[in-house]
Order: structure tokens, then sequence, then C-alpha cells
């Protein structure tokens, strides 16, 4: 029906606009051909307020903008490189706003100070090399200091030093779930390889491996708060990518490959829930929840959840259909749960000497689960 | 100049072509006017198909879950029963809206048209070096164009992998439906899209090589024909490469061979690839695909150029600049590709390099923005359509070009990569800025093209919506991206943590829709002026470029006599030394005139 309407709209749109060229046409009776299509002074003034009044809407829209979309941009990093990316991203900032209000200023302004006028002559101004060295030089040394700023943030956050005392953790990705696997006593991950996978190892750990004797698999992970956290990513179908926002931590998961990526937590999520900017967020999407739920349970559906923070691992790379629905708890602890935590884990290879006893039924399981069209993604493995 | 009116201008050609049939005019023509319409009508037929696939995942994205009878009427009871989208017809959608628009519309429309019709013409030449090739360039094409359409309607869907379709995803129908025989079709297409714009690239070389008319020296050259040149060159640099990329991913997929896959263990089996890597093809596709949004951006660039000089009535500020900034960003565009990759797993020492050589395209870039406003300065504006579209250009173009800045920082692209931000940064700096671009040359050279102009005041109707619904779309879309919203995800909903980003996404897919259905006027605007339309004079925007020579009704070898022979450059506007406000190329020197520029 609303389609309906809206092509009825459009229809009469159509008409509206047809009618109102017949109307411009009439009033430029002329010779077959002329030069009534082309601007006259009339157009040009027409068009040159409109060129300032678009300023206005350029300007107008984007402090609207700001103010209304700003406080959804992420905020407060929740990791120790976090404050340098995000200052990065602070002087960028005010050198992209400053760059724009000049340029469109002028842009829009000329064009309305300049329309066109019958007895105007424009001033013939071929070139002049002062004014061209002037801005190749400043956004090349501008764009120095950036690329430098850069280079040393990146420096510091990709290369990962094998010596310094880390978490090792495997993040796992296969269509559509994460899992990850936490390296143990050793810190060492046990080599693994697709190859492998049979049952309950679904990650194809080798189990032979002396590595890989204390390997702890999970579906939520929990990482203590304060340490450095050595990321060690896997695939085992197609691309995915491991995206953690509010880490500002990324990187693809490939297929063939082992990728990297470390970073230290330095606020736990019962902290980071309690951060304020944190606090009004989540009324706010609380609010818009219980405004959903009304309309649902009007349609004769249930009342959503309410929400609260959580850290996230989401897929970031198209990697199947349920691509949308890829992600994974990540909970901050603080040293001592995190200790707590890693105890009542039972490790891997506990997992596969109880399951090979009598049951051989588990390994169809992650073949339903990759048929499944919408599973939810924090399944939890079988096992637990 | 000759300005008679040719009331009966279908008789009049007949009488001069009595060996033209339909089939050799309209069809088969190997005359570079009739292939540069023939390119634009494909062009607007793709293009169509583009944006309503828009359009339609623009919905699904505000209002997911909610029925649309729409969706069951265009897309079927499979892909959308009961009227609510499917999550593999909306990747689809998604997939097949980045081929149409970068390759189909704003790659061979763009160049397709332009370059074919301006060519020759602002060169003076009768017609492009190999009128043949050109001929079959734009068949392929349209065939390319007509397998890509088929492969919408397979079993299996279409491609849906993302119109990167990296693999393996791509590469395995055990992955995702559209890698079926959908992908099969879309490597076919693309293959022979990639011949079709080789054959056209090497024609628009060897033609701006060769066919110059006497005393057209490249440095009088018009910055159109510099524009299309270079970008021709990156063509036949890149495009290459995509071949083989395709070639090695359809042997992946048939012949069992492991140059992309290794390690992979789907639907509950391992399969047999070993030793290959999707990285290579990365590195393989973005070697095409980042000198590609030059490929798409440049001849836009070129004829704003030229647009905003005539309409300016002032020459345009630093020509050489613009020259030396044209070939510097074709230069850097080829070193630059590893900047989609930061965070594929390549080595981080890598990203480094590209960081520093992604940052450096921004000073040619900040040339070219700076050129523009400057040539602006003291002009005597004529507000045409073409015009508003340019300037409206330059503004998109300043505004996408500066977020680059962001993304091309490694350190930065670490969380905004794949997140709406790039949705935003792209379809700003090169879709809006390219699709700008060639209606602007539209509404400039349609009377050269037809013989008749287009509604000015249907134009300025056109303009100001798109202009404004084009910042309303992709302007809020830059702050969803900041809040980590990914890209191509079918529904936001199993994310409490996104529901507040919803309103924008209603907000942005209204201003879609809007902007959408604007388009209709520019459709009507160009079909009904084809034929209705008022007679163009010879010349209507006063240009001094060799196209308004020649006669406005189209004729083989495009000037009847001899070729006009060139004088002087072509932004003689406003020159003090001549009364009229503009000089043509073909009027010579005045006994002791000086050239007044570098």
């Amino acid at each position: 029906m609303t389609s309906l309407l809206v092509i009825i709209v459009l229809v009469l749109l159509a008409v509206a606009l047809w009618q109102l060229t017949k109307i411009f046409d009439l009033t430029q009776v002329g010779c077959d051909s002329d030069s009534s299509q082309v601007a006259s002074d009339d157009d040009n003034d027409v068009q040159g307020y409109l060129m300032f009044g678009f300023l206005a809407f350029i300007y107008i829209f984007s402090i609207y903008g700001l103010f209304a979309w700003g406080p959804l941009v992420l905020h407060t990093p929740a990791s120790a490189h976090g404050g340098q990316v995000d200052n990065l991203m602070n002087i960028t900032w005010v050198l992209i706003f400053i760059v724009q209000a000049i340029t469109q200023v002028l842009l829009h302004y000329f064009a309305f100070k300049y329309r066109g006028k019958k007895d105007q002559k424009a001033l013939y101004f071929a070139d002049n090399n002062k004014l061209e060295a002037i801005w190749s030089v400043i956004p090349a040394v501008v764009l120095a200091g950036l690329i430098l700023y850069g280079l040393y943030a990146w420096t510091n956050i990709m290369f990962i030093d094998e010596d310094e005392d880390t978490i090792v953790v495997e993040l796992y990705a296969q269509q559509f779930k994460w899992t990850a696997r936490v390296a143990g006593e050793d810190n060492v991950l046990g080599k693994a390889n697709v190859r492998y996978i049979e049952g309950v190892n679904v990650l194809g750990v080798d189990m032979s491996d002396p590595y890989a004797q204390d390997d702890i698999v999970v579906s939520e992970l929990h990482i203590p708060k304060g340490k450095k956290i050595h990321f060690k990513m896997r695939s085992q179908d197609v691309l995915h990518s491991a995206y953690m926002p509010y880490f500002r931590a990324q990187m693809n998961c490939v297929p063939g490959m082992v990728t990297e990526f470390a970073f230290e937590p330095i606020y736990t999520t019962s902290e980071y829930r309690e951060l304020p900017y944190m606090i009004e967020k989540v009324a706010n999407i609380n609010a818009i929840r219980a405004k959903k739920s009304i309309d649902l349970v009007a349609k004769g559906g249930t009342v959503l959840d309410p929400y609260t923070f959580d850290y996230l691992l989401l897929c970031n790379k198209i990697c199947g259909a349920s691509h949308y629905n890829m992600q994974m708890k990540i909970i901050v602890d603080t040293p001592e749960d995190y200790k707590a935590w890693l105890k009542e884990q039972t490790n891997l290879v506990t997992q596969v000497k109880a399951s090979t006893a009598p049951a051989p039924v588990e390994g169809a399981m992650s073949t339903d689960s990759l048929k499944a069209k919408d599973t939810v993604a924090v399944s939890k493995i079988a096992m637990k | 100049m000759s300005a008679e009116g040719h009331d009966h201008g279908h008789d009049h050609e007949h009488e001069h072509h009595h060996k033209d049939t339909f089939i050799t005019k309209y069809i088969f023509s190997i005359d570079h006017k009739m292939i540069a319409k023939q390119y634009l009508i494909s062009g607007i037929v793709m293009g169509i198909i583009g944006v309503s696939m828009s359009l339609l995942f623009r919905m699904q994205l505000a209002w997911p879950e909610e029925s649309f009878k729409i969706f069951n009427v265009l897309l079927g009871d499979k892909w959308a029963p009961n009227g609510i989208m499917t999550n593999d017809i909306y990747l689809s959608l998604v997939t097949i809206h980045g081929t149409i628009m970068v390759f189909f519309v704003l790659t061979a429309a763009l160049s397709g048209t332009f370059s074919n019709l301006l060519i020759p013409l602002q060169i003076g030449a009768r017609d492009m070096a190999s009128g043949f090739m050109n001929m079959v360039s734009y068949w392929l094409f349209f065939l390319s164009s007509i397998i890509m359409i088929s492969s919408l309607f397979v079993e299996s869907g279409p491609a849906n992998a993302g119109w990167t379709i990296y693999p393996p995803l791509s590469a395995l129908p055990q992955a995702i439906g559209g890698s079926g025989m959908g992908m099969t079709l879309w490597l076919v297409s693309m293959a022979i899209f990639i011949a079709s714009s080789l054959m056209g690239s090497l024609n628009y070389i060897v033609t701006v090589i060769n066919l110059r008319t006497k005393g057209m020296s490249m440095t009088r050259l018009p910055l159109t024909i510099w524009a299309f040149f270079v970008t021709a060159i990156i063509g036949v640099v890149s495009f290459p490469v995509l071949l083989s990329a395709a070639l090695l991913l359809i042997f992946d997929r048939s012949f069992g061979t492991s140059f992309f896959l290794s390690d992979i263990y789907i639907a509950g089996e391992v399969l047999h690839y070993q030793g290959g890597s999707p990285v290579l093809f990365e590195h393989l596709f973005w070697f095409l695909g980042h000198p590609e949004v030059y490929i798409v951006i440049l001849p836009a660039l070129g004829i704003t150029s030229e647009i905003i000089a005539t309409n300016s009535r002032k020459p345009i500020f630093g020509y050489r600049a613009m020259i030396m900034s044209i070939i510097a960003i074709a230069f850097l565009s080829t070193i630059v590709w590893g900047h989609h990759m930061f965070i594929s797993g390549m080595n981080p020492f890598l990203g480094s390099v590209f960081t520093f050589t992604t940052l450096l395209i921004a000073i040619p870039s900040a040339v070219k923005a700076f050129n523009y406003i400057t040539t602006l300065w003291k002009g005597n504006l004529q507000l045409n359509p073409a015009m508003l579209f340019s300037i409206g250009l330059v503004s998109t173009f300043i505004t996408g070009g500066l977020t680059g800045i962001i993304l091309g920082d490694s350190t930065l692209d670490i969380n905004v990569h794949d997140t709406y931000f790039v949705v935003a940064h792209f379809h700003l700096v090169m879709g809006i800025s390219a699709l700008y671009g060639m209606f602007a040359g539209i509404y400039h050279w349609f009377p050269r093209m037809f013989g008749r102009m287009l509604n000015k005041n249907l134009g300025y109707v056109h303009f100001w919506v798109t202009a404004i619904c084009a910042y309303g779309v992709f302007f809020p879309m830059h702050f969803i991206g900041l809040a980590g919203l990914p890209r191509r995800y079918y529904t936001n909903t199993n994310f409490p943590l996104f529901d507040d980003l919803q309103n924008v996404n209603v907000l942005i897919t209204t201003f879609a829709l809007v902007g959408g259905a604007f388009q209709l006027v520019f459709l009507y605007n160009f079909f009904s002026s084809i034929f209705y339309g008022k007679k163009s004079v010879q010349n209507p925007w006063k240009s001094n470029t060799l196209e308004w020579t020649a006669p406005m009704e189209h004729i083989h070898g495009n000037w009847p006599g001899e070729i006009p022979e060139v004088h002087r450059w072509p932004y003689d506007y406003s020159n003090p030394n001549h009364d009229e406000d503009f000089v043509p190329q073909n009027v010579p020197m005045k006994p002791g005139e000086e050239v007044l520029h570098h």
C-alpha cells in the first residue's frame, strides 16, 4: 500500500515538473534554435544565491551532525595503544575541519560572488608560480607531520616484541562463529592445522604436540586487565576479520596463515560499563529498545532484552550469508578474576579424551553449524 | 560559423550517406560519435539498474525485518518471500551494485562516452585511429553487460562475495550460494569487459599521440584530452593484472589449482588446496583496484576542468600544474594499492610504505582543488547546469578526499577499515564526484551529441536535489562508521550496541530514496530532449575547443572540408587582446599578439 502511495506521489511530482517546464518554455517564445537553454543573467543570479544557500546547508548540516551524531562515535579507547590512535585521529580531524571549512567557503562564495553578468569581463589570470608553490608546499609539510606521527604509532602498535611478557591467545574464525584458544601455562599454542579437525577438536589442534597439552578452547573469551594480549588469528574457511572496535584493534583472519595483533586492555568490562559516557549510551539504547518493544508487543512479538555493555569481537570481512551475525563476547577481568576463570576451564586434552570414549556423534556438529543460516554466533561448543 | 537551421536533418544526412544502412549507422557503427552515444545510453541503462539496487538494500538497512511488496515484485518469491529480503540476495545486491557502478557506469560509460566523443573532435581528427577496434570495444562491453545482467537470474543467485570478490569466499560454492554459477558469469563478464576496456584504451592512446591536427601540440591539448589520455594509460597498465587475477581464480575454481587457497575446512571436509594465499589475490586485485578509482575520477576531473574554464570565462588556473598533477596522480595511483590491505595480514612494514605513498597523493589532489577554486575567482560565472555539477564535483571531491587522509593512514585505518566510514569516503570522492563529472559532461556536450539542448530548468532541479541528497546520504554515514558499524551487514539487529544508529540509517535511506527518485527528472529531460529539445545553436557555450567548430549535425569525418588548424591554447577566455570573451583554438594569432600564459 505504501509503495503504491509512493508511486502516486512520484507520478504527480513528475507531472508537476512537466507542467512547470511547459510554463517556462511558454515564457521563452522564440525561434526554433536559440540560446534560451543557456544560463541568462537571471539564472546566474538565482543559482548564485542558491550556491550561497548551499554553503549554509553544508555548514548547518555539519554542525547539526556533530551535535546529533557526534555522541554516537566510539569514545574512550579500552586499550593502551588506543589513546595514541585517538590522539592522531583528533589531530587529523582538526586539520580536516580547517581545510574543509576554508575550501568550501571559498568555492561556494566565489560561485556566488562572481556570478555572471552580461557587461562583466573575467580577469585573465592563467598562472602564478608563487601561489601554486604555496599550495603544494603547505599540504606537503602538513602531510609529512601526519605521516611521521602515523608511522611512529603504527610501528608501536604493529611490531610485536616476541620477548615481551604477553598472554598468547588464538582467535579462530569459521563461518559464522568465533572460538578462542588460550595458550595455557606454557603460554605457547600447540601446532594446529585444519587437517587435524576431528570431533570436539574443532580447531584442528595437533594433540601430539607437547605445547598443545594445556591449551584451553573457549567460546567466550576472558582476558585480564593490564597485561598485553598477543592474539594469533586463524581461519578455517574464508577470510574473516577480527574487529574489536573498543580496543581499536582489527586484523584479518586468513586461511592458510597466522596473523597477529596485540593490545593491552586498560578497563575491565565492569569499569568500562561505569564510564559516564557509556552509562548515557546504554540508557539511550535501552530507551530505544523499550520503545521498539512496545511496537513488537502490539504486533504479537516479545519484549526485547535490556542491553548491557560488553566488549565484542565482530567479523568485519564479508564471509558469507550470515556474516552480519558473527560475534563473540570478550570479558576483561581483573587479574584475580581472570585467574579464577582460567582455573574453571577444562583443557582441550581432557575434552578430547572425554569425547573419544563412547560418543562419536559430535563429529557431525561442526558441519551442522555451518549449514545453519541464522545461528547465533555465540553458540556454545557442544561440550560445555 | 554556419548557424543555418537544419529542419530536415534526417533527409539531409540520407542524401549524403547513401551507403549507411540502419545497421551500419546505428548498430555496428564505426563512427566515434555514434559509439559515444551507444556507450552513454548503455551506461544510463546500467546506471538505472545499479542505483535501483542500492535503493533496495538501503530500504532493507533502514527498515530491517519489514516486508515490502516491491522487494517481492522485483526480487521474486525465492529471494524476497513475503516481501522480506533474504540475506543472500542482500549481499548480491551490494556486490552487483558495486560492480555495475564502478566498472560498467563510471569506467566504461564515463570514459567510453566522453573519450570517444571528444578525443577526435577536440584534437581535430576525423575519427579514432581504428574505428573497427572501437566498434569491437563497444560490442564487447555490451556483451559483458548482458552476461553480468543475466547472472542475476541464475538458480543459485548472482555473485555475492562483494565487488572485490576475495577468495576463498568467491572460490567456494560451499561458502556462499553466489559463488556458484553467479560468480562464474561474473568472472566471464569481467574478462570480456577488460578486453573491451583495453581495446578502447589503446585506441585512445594511439589517437591522441598520432592524430592531432596541425598546431595541436601536447601543451595545447584541452585538459579533457590530457585526462582521458592518462586514464587510458593507467587502464592499459593495470587492467591486465585484474585479468590475470580473474584467470587464476577461474583456475582455482574449475581446475583445482591452489593459487589463492590453502588449508580449508568447509562443510565438514578438508579441501585439497595447499600453499596458495588469498593475500596474493588481494595484491593483484588492488593493483588494478586502486588505479581504478583514478580511472574513474580523472576523466571526471578533465571534464570539470574544461567546463569550469568555459563557464568561468577564464583560463583554467595553472594549466601546466593541472597536467603535472594528472600525471603525478596517475603515477602514484599505481604504487598505493596496499592501503586497502593494511590489516590483511601482510607485513606491517609494507603498511608503512603504503601509508607514505598514499598520503603523497593528497598533494597533487590539493593542487587540483585549489586551482579550480582560483579559476572561479574573479570570473564571470555562467551558472549552467553543467557548471553547477562541476562546482558540486569540486565540493564532494574535497569533502570525500579529506577523509582519505584518515583512511590512508595505517594507524587510523585499523579501526575504521571496512566500516561505513569507508563507504562514505569512497562514495563521495569517487562515486558521487565521478557521477557529477558524468552529469556535467552530459549537460555540456548534449548539444554536441544530439544537436539539441537539455532543458536548463529541469537541470537546475536535478542538480540541487541531487546535491542535497548526496550530502544527506553520505555525511551521516561517516558517523555510523566512526561508531564502529561494519559494512556489508544485512541487518544490525543482532547488535543492540548499534541500536542507537538506526535513526541515522533511516535518515540516510530517506535521502537516498528522494535523491534516487529525482534522477527521473534527469531521465525525462534526457530522453525527451533527444527528440523535442530546443535545437542547439553552433557553440552554445561559447567554448574555445575544436569540437564546436564542426557542424552540429553529425557527418563522417567530423569536418566537411579541411580539418581546422590550431593556433593557440584552449583557454583563451577573456583574453585582454581580444574583444570577444573567447578565442577558439583555430583563430590565428593577431600580428604581434603575445602568448599570455606559460
